[in-house]
Formats: C-alpha cells, structure tokens, sequence
C-alpha cells in the first residue's frame, strides 16, 4: 500500500542503522554526538529568532523593520549582469541582518574601562552563555533515546532549576566588574529578581512532578500520551493527557511561563537593563562582541525555555494532543490512517520540527508580551513574584495533591471533583482574605483633597438663542 | 597506587577533587572578598561533581541549587552592598596568637588525618552492586526521608520555619 511505504520511508525506528552504529561508538563520543546534537541547532537558531523579533515587534508597531539586507536588485542596462538576470530581483526578507549586526560588532573596537576588574569583566559574559546551553541536557527533543537527550538521568527536572539559579552569575559579576554604578544596580535586582521567580518556578515544577511521580523529563512526556485526565471513556481516551489541558498543569503553565520571562530578564521584566533608569544595566560598559556574546545567550535561553515549557507542559514532540495509535487499536476500519496520522503526528521524522514549532511558538508569545506590556515598577516586580506567583503555584501544589490521593483512592472522575471543589475552596479563601485586607486598610485610589487655595469659581455662561440675540 | 586500580572514574574524581581543594585554598588567599566568594562558589560547583561520581546524584543537585545557585549568590549580593574593595595591606605586629593558631591548625590536621589515613591505605575498590548504584537518587532519599527519618525531618523543617518567622519579625517590626 502506498500510505505503507510513505509511513516505512519516513519512519524513524530504533532498528535503523544509524541508532545501531551509534549505539556502538565509544559512551564519550555518543555523548559529543547528543551535545553537539542539541547545542548546534540552538546556537544556529539565535540569529533566526533575533530577525523574527525585529520583525515581528514591528509589525506589531506598525513599523517595516529589517527587510532589506541579502536583497540584490540586478542592474537592467548594464552589461555585466547575464541577461537572464537582468531587472532581476533576489529577496531574502533581511534574514542577514544579524549576521550583519554581528560583523558590525565583531569588527567594532572593543573598549575595556580603565576601572574595571579584568578576570571578571572577561570572565563574565562566557559565565552568561554557559547556562543558556547546558539548560537542555535532560530535555528530549525527539523520539529517538539513543540521540536525546543529552542524560537521561534521575534527576533531570532538579538539574534543569539548577543550572537556571546559575544564569544569575554572568549578570552580577558584569554588573560588579564594570565599576560602574548603573551596571552594579542592574547586577543586584537581577539576583534580587532570578532568586525570587525561581521559587515560584520550582513550585510550579513541583506540580508536573507530582503528577507524574517521576523527576524524569522523558517519564514526563510519556505520562503527557495517556488519556485525559486518566478517564477512560469515549472522547477522553481520544486526546492525550498534555498537562497543559489538566486545570492544574494550567495553573503550572502560566506560572512557569511568567517566570521563565523573568529568569531571562525578557520585557516586561527587564529591570536588570531597564534604559531609562540604568543606561544599559549590567551591559553598559561591555562592547564589541562581549556585548553580543550576552544577547546570544539571552536568546538561547530564551529558546531553550521554550524547550523546557514544551517538554513540560505541551506534549513534546506531539503536534496534536490526540491518540492516533490508541485510536488505530480501537477503529480498526480505518487502522491505516490511523496509523499514518499516527506516524505523521509525532514518530517521524519530523518530530524534532514540531518541537522547534513549539519552542518558537513559545518565542513569539515572549515577543508579544514585550510588544503589548509595559516594564514593570520594581515593587511590582517584587509582589507579583512573591504576593501573586508564589502563593498561587503553592495553593496549585495543595489542589495536585488532593488530585493524586482522590484519583488513587477513589477514580479519576472524583479526582477531578476534588480538584474543582478544592480550587473553588481556595478561590473563595483568596476573596475572603481580600476582602479583610480590603477592610483593614484605606483605599487611596480616590480619596478626598483639600485645597488651601480655592481655584476662581468659573463664571456660568449664559446661552441665548442666536435669532433672540439678533431681534 | 596500593591496591587501588586507577580507573577513569577515579581520575574523573581525583581532577575535580584536587581543583576543589585549590578553590578552598583561593577562598583563603585571595584579598579580594568578590575573588574569595568566586572562589567558594566554584568550590561548591565542584563540590556537587565530587558527589556525582560518587553517585550521589541527589545530594550534588542540591548542593548546586542550595549553595551554588541560592545562597552564593546572597553572598555576592552582600558583598556588592557594602561594596568592599581590595584589602588594604596592614602592617602586622608580632602577635603570638598567630603562631598558637598554626599549631592548633597542624594538630587537628594530625588528629585528622590519624582517623582518615589508615583506612585509606587498606581501601580495596569495589565494584558496586548495581542494586546499591542506587543508594543516592531521590527515590532512595525521598524514601529514607518519609520513613526512618521522618521526626528529624519535619523537626528541621519546623526549625527552618522558625528562622524564616523570626527574621521577618526582625526586619519588619510593623507589619
């Protein structure tokens, strides 16, 4: 059969040559492989998410952005242009364009301050770049266990909120090295601001984990193929278990993904280099290719966040949240197409696509929210990580775990209840204490001024009919 | 090297060991606070490493999100705050509380060492079990954690959640 064939040709099964000559290499060189695997492709994106940012963000404001280098418009008239290309016009859309920022700035002089401490002002832009890409080492990108990911190991998720705390180094240590006082602001609210949204961070984590009993960021994909919500009956075992379609994994999701933002120092959370207050933040003294060396691993990470949340909560590598393969067992009328959509929506080869897909995806939602969100106030920065965050990624930590034990004790339909009527009790007790505080203190948005110096009493103009006026 | 067979892993071990020990010696030696705290800070890196190949794999995660990633960084923010510059040298007078201190410091390396170093001479390298491999991931932890040890567990959370009460009070006097 042709679908057969079509399934046979793109298929990417273990007991293809390549996954056995790999396995056979020497446990060091496999490990180059898979390194070399995910850190290439996240280093080739950089340059094609900074364009797609220009773009984008001025689309959004109705600007034209970067479209004109890679352009050539052949001449019509002169001689030395092959007549087939004359009048010609060749467009790239400005996909160069940072590659020619990066000439600009690998060409441009690099200024170090006289002030400045040299270990660590050279040191830290390198310290920056390192977490962006040792971030995905436990992270699976594709069907394949013998390319991805980087180690499999135990403690994959704990590794992931690890390397993220060390992110805040390249920043404080610019900021202090510098000697500069603007760059030593931004260096301390960064750390103040990674410190406080890790918390929420791994609160948020803490709830995929749980529901999935594993640390394991591949038992956390595979936990993502069961049916919805585990129920077993007809529209539910169809679609799988993606935890962003659990309320809870919700809940998780948009926790993680505001946090994500802060951890990468994105708008609106771009305190540490906040121009109007800090010239440049922790980068103000840095120029040339240092400079670029921190906005490269600011866009890594914010690809491999992207990753991350997609592994996490988005169903990995999957394109669509249904389950072609249980369907194909259960209408076996139509088992080939089934199994073709099945092979199609995630074990072929164009599995690692949909996980760049996503990760972009989540990419353009950072870039959307910079286009639509003012930067925030650093108290507000402050209480919406600590007041708003932290307490809701903990009250969704205490619904989780009511799920597990009601789901485990009793079915998964009145896990489901639980999770309701606890989140229902949860919101009435957010309202409740609201409204104490509400009581307790004074409201300031519109209070009464005296004024010492009455303004003049304006003067009531009389109308009068024009036709009156006039007779 | 005795009856040890020397092996990549105890290479691996021995590289990270001796680099963590020259860290330790930094924190010392350097006059600059921010390069003593740079240099607790890759000590405890490493530190973490020395735990994985011992396969002590949980117990290096945490040290890394703990010390490297947590509480290092309040370190540097600290010293950033009260912004202390290179030590100004001072002139030290002849003071017999430094040569009491040396002493001190060689006798209880002796002591120590009296404990460590015999039964590193007669160490035999054994293959682990891979039952045993296990011991330190966080199902083994996670496990002896809820079970044997559960009071002294919940006793130091409560601890914790003393010092977290008691330095809001501290700062914040008026709530």
């Amino acid at each position: 059969m042709a679908g057969a064939t079509l399934r046979k040709a793109i298929q990417v099964n273990s007991n293809l040559q390549m996954a056995d000559f790999i396995q056979h290499l020497h446990p060091a060189l496999q490990a180059l492989i898979r390194v070399v695997l995910f850190v290439m492709p996240s280093l080739m994106l950089v340059p094609g998410i900074i364009w797609w940012e220009r773009r984008l963000l001025s689309w959004m404001q109705d600007r034209i952005g970067p479209n004109r280098v890679g352009n050539i418009t052949f001449s019509r008239t002169s001689r030395f242009v092959p007549s087939f290309l004359q009048g010609k016009k060749f467009r790239l859309f400005g996909l160069l364009q940072p590659i020619a920022d990066g000439m600009k700035l690998f060409f441009k002089e690099d200024i170090t301050p006289s002030a400045v401490d040299k270990v660590i002002y050279f040191v830290a832009p390198a310290l920056a770049l390192f977490p962006a890409f040792a971030l995905g080492g436990t992270i699976p990108w594709g069907p394949y266990g013998f390319l991805t990911p980087v180690a499999d190991v135990n403690i994959g998720v704990l590794y992931i909120m690890a390397i993220s705390s060390l992110g805040v180094y390249g920043i404080v240590l610019a900021g202090y090295a510098s000697d500069n006082k603007f760059s030593l602001m931004g260096g301390l609210r960064s750390s103040a601001q990674l410190i406080s949204y890790e918390l929420a961070m791994g609160m948020s984590v803490a709830c995929i984990v749980m529901a999935t009993g594993s640390l394991k960021p591949s038992d956390m994909v595979t936990a993502q193929r069961g049916a919805l919500w585990g129920l077993d009956f007809a529209p539910f075992t169809w679609i799988e278990n993606w935890n962003i379609l659990t309320p809870y994994g919700l809940v998780a999701a948009i926790v993680f993904g505001v946090c994500m933002i802060a951890e990468t120092n994105r708008p609106p959370f771009d305190l540490p280099e906040a121009e109007n207050e800090l010239v440049a933040g922790y980068h103000t003294e840095y120029s040339s290719m240092k400079f670029a060396v921190f906005f490269m691993g600011e866009y890594a990470a914010m690809f491999v966040y992207g990753v991350i949340l997609c592994t996490l909560f988005i169903g990995s590598w999957h394109l669509l949240p249904i389950r072609f393969a249980f369907m194909a067992k259960q209408y076996p009328a139509f088992g080939d197409v089934w199994n073709m959509l099945d092979t199609l929506n995630g074990s072929s080869i164009l599995a690692p696509v949909f996980v760049v897909l996503k990760a972009v995806a989540v990419v353009t939602t950072y870039i959307w929210v910079r286009a639509t969100l003012p930067r925030l106030r650093y108290d507000q920065l402050m209480s919406l990580g600590w007041k708003s965050l932290l307490p809701l990624a903990v009250a969704n930590l205490v619904v989780v775990a009511i799920w597990i034990v009601a789901s485990r004790v009793a079915s998964p339909i009145m896990g489901l209840a639980a999770v309701a009527v606890s989140g229902a009790i949860l919101y009435a007790l957010y309202k409740a204490i609201n409204k104490i505080n509400v009581h307790e203190r004074p409201n300031f948005a519109s209070r009464e001024v005296l004024m010492v110096d009455e303004p003049p009493q304006t003067r009531e103009v009389e109308l009068v009919e024009p036709a009156a006026a006039a007779s | 090297m005795g009856g040890v067979t020397v092996t990549p892993e105890l290479l691996l071990f021995g590289g990270v060991a001796g680099a963590a020990a020259l860290c330790a010696v930094g924190v010392v030696a350097f006059n600059n606070a921010i390069r003593s705290a740079l240099c607790l800070v890759v000590n405890f890196f490493l530190l973490a490493f020395l735990y994985f190949t011992l396969n002590a794999e949980m117990m290096g995660i945490t040290q890394v999100v703990v010390y490297t990633g947590a509480i290092m960084v309040l370190f540097l923010f600290v010293i950033m705050l009260l912004n202390l510059g290179g030590l100004k040298l001072v002139t030290e007078k002849f003071d017999y509380k430094r040569y009491a201190g040396i002493l001190l410091g060689c006798g209880l390396f002796v002591v120590l060492g009296s404990q460590i170093l015999p039964s590193l001479a007669t160490i035999q390298a054994r293959q682990l079990s891979p039952d045993l491999a296990k011991f330190g991931g966080p199902e083994a932890i996670g496990r002896t954690l809820f079970t044997s040890y559960v009071y002294p567990f919940e006793a130091v959370s409560v601890l914790l959640l003393v010092g977290i009460v008691g330095s809001i009070l501290l700062a914040k006097r008026r709530l």
